[in-house]
């Protein structure tokens, strides 16, 4: 997947000559906690955020609607050249970049412009849909074994009964490096015969384990 | 005016799957017949139900949809042809008749709502209904069509009535929440197993409803291995608060029998106890918000035997201010059902105490459920103190 599928491409902007009280505002209306500042030619210039205008305010000053801090410009407390994607960059690499550098908004950039935005909530929401949650289904956990063939032998059982199977994620097993944990959602209310043939043939099914209590 | 009816027709079984399929309305024989053991149960209680009309169905379904059903239980489909609208699955296999057979059950509830709504009778059940998975244009869950979501629109349009509708089925009662997510006459309120595992992996806390109907859906979804304090503490509070807040006219439970530790489809640590209390509370508040107007259908329970027919049975008698007998179960009951039954008889009102082994990490599991309902009411909280 990548970011021009996820992505806000009509985001709100600001000019540099827009005062912080103007930041506000537009966040406070437009329910959003980040905002590309650009100029006529629609360059990133910066980005201004609500933590950094709350940051830029003096404590005592916090509820004064007169603090100089309201009517000075965003250029002066935004973050100047911040980091920017690209359109056909892919979503993985996005979510990576906003957690090693601990940000909460990229700017889109295509030909020099602006031509979009993602936020961590959107990310968020990709990988809720990655997980196949907003259809409705039951979710199996398979402990494997980390070897070749594995995920074909257990798909042969869901397509034994037929079984529409919505999302399949692979996690690392916590307690033994050896394993993966397979956490499956299927589209059934039933999922009791896929999980009796899954024990039969011999594999680790978690669904769901006392809470502390290994199997 | 009657305290109570009992909705039903023998054709309500022909809403059958099929004999290994976990859904079976045998529950509704097996209860009807436990009632009539004991006396509590007579043929003048009885209304029989009423089939849904094409257009009562178009309140909640697609007429491409309510075609493909119908042609589905003709023969004329095969299993390919209608799977993109959840029919021919392993879930919702296709059977002979299925459109008629829905429609009664539909009709039952309905002829429920009228019995309550023209003043024939304070309260009404259908054991038939409660199908609440049932989506718009596709069946889920073992859900053809939704009855509930029928029966609501029914309320508002012929009777211009504030709906609350009660979920108390293991299972989030998400086909009828999303038919109201947008209406602010319409309340949902929803306790079932978090959807971690379980289907349909919906009714988290934060769906509260979009648009105008913000803040009208309550979900409340506890642990996997909750036992009855913790699902009773959640229940109550959830219910007086929701209660309080919306102000009804009318109350819809959903009495799905499948938070039961027998339960086969779920994991839900709960006993008899509850299945005598819930019905209590929203009995008591019907009386005391909507002037005793109380609508109550089935819905999920998959330990047909042992489970099933003394829950249901504790909700008509509640319902008819009938004591819930305590002690053993009439032995020609038992003699009479045991022979099918897979699985031996609990020979009592009560389940046996302890049911099961202690829980580890129970205070755990009670203390997350509690955070739960904290965030969960926050919104009514917060807005009767400003
Ligand atoms: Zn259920
Ligand atoms: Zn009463």
């Amino acid at each position: 997947m990548i970011v021009e599928e996820i992505m806000n491409d009509e985001p709100y902007t600001l000019a540099p000559t827009n005062t912080v009280l103007e930041a506000l505002k537009l966040m406070r209306e437009r329910k959003v906690r980040h905002l590309p500042v650009i100029d006529n030619e629609r360059h990133v210039l910066g980005v201004i955020t609500e933590r950094d205008i709350k940051e830029a305010l003096p404590s005592s000053l916090k509820d004064e609607p007169n603090s100089p801090v309201f009517s000075a410009m965003v250029e002066e407390i935004m973050i100047k050249n911040p980091l920017v994607g690209h359109p056909l960059d892919f979503v993985e690499e996005v979510a990576l970049t906003f957690y090693e550098a601990k940000i909460g908004c990229l700017p889109i950039v295509s030909g020099g412009k602006l031509v979009g935005i993602v936020t961590t909530t959107d990310l968020l929401y990709t990988y809720i849909e990655l997980t196949g949650a907003t259809e409705p289904g039951s979710k199996i956990e398979i402990r494997v074994s980390d070897t070749p063939g594995v995920l074909f032998e257990i798909t042969k059982i869901f397509n034994l009964h037929h079984a529409n199977v919505q999302s399949v994620l692979v996690y690392p097993d916590s307690e033994n490096t050896q394993n993966k944990i397979l956490s499956v959602r299927v589209k059934t209310l039933n999922p009791l015969a896929i999980i009796e043939d899954l024990r039969q043939e011999g594999f680790d099914v978690l669904w769901p384990n006392l809470p502390g209590v290994s199997l | 005016m009657k305290k109570a009816v009992f909705v039903y027709s023998p054709e309500q079984l022909g809403y059958k799957f099929s004999d290994t399929h976990p859904f079976n309305h045998k529950r509704l024989t097996l209860t009807m017949d436990l009632l009539k053991n004991i006396g509590a149960l007579d043929d003048v209680d009885i209304v029989p139900a009423r089939i849904a009309t094409e257009e009562e169905l178009l309140l909640a379904h697609d007429p491409k949809y309510i075609e493909i059903v119908k042609n589905a239980g003709h023969g004329k489909l095969s299993e390919a042809q209608c799977a993109s609208y959840g029919i021919g699955t392993e879930d919702t296999p296709i059977f002979e008749n299925m459109h008629e057979a829905s429609a009664q059950l539909v009709g039952g509830t309905l002829t429920a709502v009228d019995c309550v709504m023209e003043g024939k009778a304070q309260h009404a059940l259908n054991l038939g209904g409660g199908l609440h998975h049932g989506f718009r244009g596709r069946a889920s869950g073992f859900c053809i069509y939704n009855d509930s979501t029928v029966a609501i629109r029914y309320l508002q349009e012929k009777y211009n009535a504030r709906v609350l509708y009660v979920d108390t089925d293991a299972h989030h009662g998400d086909g009828v929440q999303w038919s109201f997510y947008e209406d602010p006459n319409v309340c949902t309120l929803s306790i079932h197993e978090t959807g971690r595992y379980l289907f349909p992996g919906t009714g988290n806390i934060t769906e509260r409803g979009n648009g105008q109907g913000y803040g009208t859906s309550f979900n409340f979804p506890i642990d996997a291995f909750t036992e009855d304090e913790s699902f009773l503490e959640i229940y109550e509070k959830a219910m007086r608060e929701v209660f309080e807040f919306f102000k009804p006219d009318v109350v819809l439970t959903q009495n799905g029998a499948d938070a039961h530790y027998f339960d086969p489809l779920t994991h839900l640590y709960g006993t008899m106890n509850i299945y005598r209390e819930i019905p209590k509370l929203a009995h008591k508040l019907a009386h005391e918000y909507c002037d005793g107007k109380w609508i109550a259908v089935g819905g999920g329970g998959y330990d047909i035997w042992r489970v099933v027919p003394r829950a249901w049975s504790m909700l008509w008698l509640e319902m008819t201010d009938q004591k819930i007998p305590t002690g053993a179960l009439p032995q020609a009951w038992l003699d009479r059902w045991q022979p099918e039954a897979p699985v031996p008889f609990i020979p009592t009102w009560e389940d046996p105490n302890p049911l099961y082994e202690p829980i580890p990490r129970k205070a755990e599991i009670e203390e997350k459920n509690a955070q739960m309902l904290e965030k969960a009411l926050h919104i009514i909280r917060t807005e009767k103190r400003s």
